[in-house]
């Protein structure tokens, strides 16, 4: 009988293993056919005004790229606080939960956020706005991972680093966070990997244009907005656009996340 | 007898939240360029009391000392109360005249020449010939230049347990500490590395004052000069190494020196 259960057990278990691969490879697999036949080299040249991609995706990167500048400062900063800083603090559980909850939000919970608190007051979409959205949603993140990371590193490291003389702060930025590079540059990577692919935060932060810009005052351009309302389009050239564009976000989001594994593995 | 370099005096200590003290009225000298073993059965307060005497307890908050703990002013001679110190420089400076070595080998993660440097930087030494030879020198004092002299670029954390625990006397010494605080040093190593720890640590002491923690009452007896046997946080006997272990004053030393508890 026990061993019965065990192969029930073991055969459930492999066929939701299986499933959960068939829908992955079944999504790749339809971006793969969907996205490639509208992929060439002239959707990388011209802007949506001219039914290409290129505006969308210097868009989206200027976005992540300005979400970084604000999320990894202060959420290492913060990490460095509750794991070097807050012991005999009762707020330190406070900010882990509340952090940690901030994590689970819903990312369009966010995006009304910064609409309230940016693009209303302001009265137009912006840039910004998404930019700071996006840095909203990746502080949580980096929060956690600077925290948990700093937190694998032996105590007798930075009892090691304050028995030969140094200073507190240089005992952190010298040693403990070096120690502590690889786990963090990872959890920064999936960080990235998650904000770079959002829409909700963006949909009425930073709006969408046709046009390329760098102006972040104005409405700005962004892939996953753009794949939102062309995919909505009746016209199917548009919507073969649309698959283009997911196919790029998928497997660029896809070839991140395998990057920060083989950083974990290669450093283990 | 030589003279004192550090003077424990009617010690206590509470760690937070304690209600009991962990140290009780502890009374220790540690006498210059002698080697003084701290023994005793696990949890009697030997490594409490190490760490006590480069406070690096003060890393943690709500510990409390009493007493007074003196160490020697190399200039004036005179006998100051680390206990008494507060600003932060303070400290910084008490570490470097107090090093510590530590149960497992703690190499930074940076290269070997770096992790030498390190301590030496600290103390505002800047000059590329300089760093060179003190690298050369501390490596050499702990009896690791020949192995490491080929690759002094690679990362420390690629050496052996022994070869990172040599590494990490030759930083202590290289900030030339008077006192060098070792907490069981060994135990975390072979038993090839623990002898090449333990003849350093005989070669070492005409430069600098050791205070060693240890489990293993045949090294106590083979690298100290001194030895102190604590039991439930207080010190029971101090003598000449060679008296405690031969001709213990009180019967409970003798026991614990037999194998009868511990």
């Amino acid at each position: 009988m026990r061993l019965f259960i065990n192969k029930v057990v073991l055969i459930l278990s492999t066929l939701a293993a299986i499933l959960g691969l068939v829908f992955l490879f079944w999504i790749l697999i339809t971006f793969t056919i969907k996205g490639l036949s509208s992929i060439n080299l002239y959707i990388f040249t011209h802007d949506l005004v001219d039914n290409g991609l290129r505006n969308l995706l210097i868009g989206q990167f200027v976005l992540a790229f300005i979400a970084v500048l604000i999320g990894v400062p202060i959420g290492m900063i913060a990490g460095i606080y509750l794991q070097e800083y807050s012991f005999g603090s009762k707020y330190a559980d406070i900010i882990r939960n509340l952090s940690d909850v901030m994590m689970s939000a819903p990312s369009i919970v966010i995006g009304t956020f910064v609409y309230a608190i940016i693009v209303n007051p302001i009265g137009h979409m912006s840039g910004w706005a998404g930019a700071i959205a996006l840095g909203i949603m990746m502080i949580p993140i980096v929060v956690r991972t600077t925290d948990d990371m700093l937190g694998l590193v032996p105590k007798e490291l930075r009892e090691a680093g304050v028995a030969i003389g140094a200073p507190k702060y240089k005992v952190i930025f010298d040693i403990i966070l070096k120690a502590a590079k690889v786990g963090i540059m990872t959890g920064l990577l999936l960080a990235f990997a998650r904000i770079v692919g959002e829409t909700a935060p963006l949909l009425f932060t930073s709006g969408n244009s046709e046009f390329f810009t760098l102006d972040l005052n104005k409405e700005f351009p962004s892939l996953t907005v753009a794949i939102y309302n062309l995919a909505t389009m009746p016209d199917k050239h548009l919507v073969d656009i649309a698959w283009a564009g997911a196919f790029i976000l998928t497997f660029f989001v896809l070839i991140i996340n395998l990057l920060g594994r083989y950083i974990v593995k290669e450093k283990k | 007898m030589s003279d004192k370099v550090m003077d424990v005096k009617n010690f206590y200590f509470t760690y937070a939240g304690a209600s009991k003290p962990s140290l009780k009225n502890i009374n220790l000298p540690i006498y210059e360029n002698k080697v003084t073993a701290l023994i005793g059965p696990s949890g009697c307060g030997k490594s409490t009391l190490l760490r006590s005497l480069n406070r690096i307890h003060d890393l943690y908050p709500g510990n409390k000392y009493e007493g007074e703990i003196l160490l020697k002013d190399l200039q004036t001679g005179k006998m100051e109360n680390i206990l008494e110190y507060k600003k932060e420089n303070e400290l910084i400076n008490l570490r470097q005249r107090v090093g510590m070595i530590f149960q497992k080998p703690t190499p930074f993660p940076m290269s070997i020449y770096d992790n030498i440097a390190y301590g030496l930087r600290l103390q505002g030494k800047k000059s590329k010939a300089e760093l060179d030879r003190k690298v050369e020198e501390a490596l050499r004092g702990a009896a690791l230049w020949n192995e490491v002299k080929d690759r002094l670029k690679d990362d420390a954390r690629g050496l052996s347990g022994g070869q990172q625990q040599r590494l990490c006397i030759a930083r202590a010494i290289a900030v030339e500490p008077e006192v060098l605080l070792m907490d069981e040093p060994t135990s975390a190593l072979d038993p090839i590395s623990t002898i090449a720890i333990e003849e350093l640590v005989t070669k070492l002491k005409d430069k600098v004052t050791i205070v060693i923690v240890t489990h293993n009452m045949q090294q106590a007896s083979r690298v100290s000069d001194y030895t102190a046997y604590m039991y439930l946080g207080e010190l029971i006997e101090f003598g000449e190494t060679e008296q405690i272990f031969l001709n213990p004053k009180k019967k409970h030393t003798a026991d614990y020196i037999a194998g009868k508890f511990g």
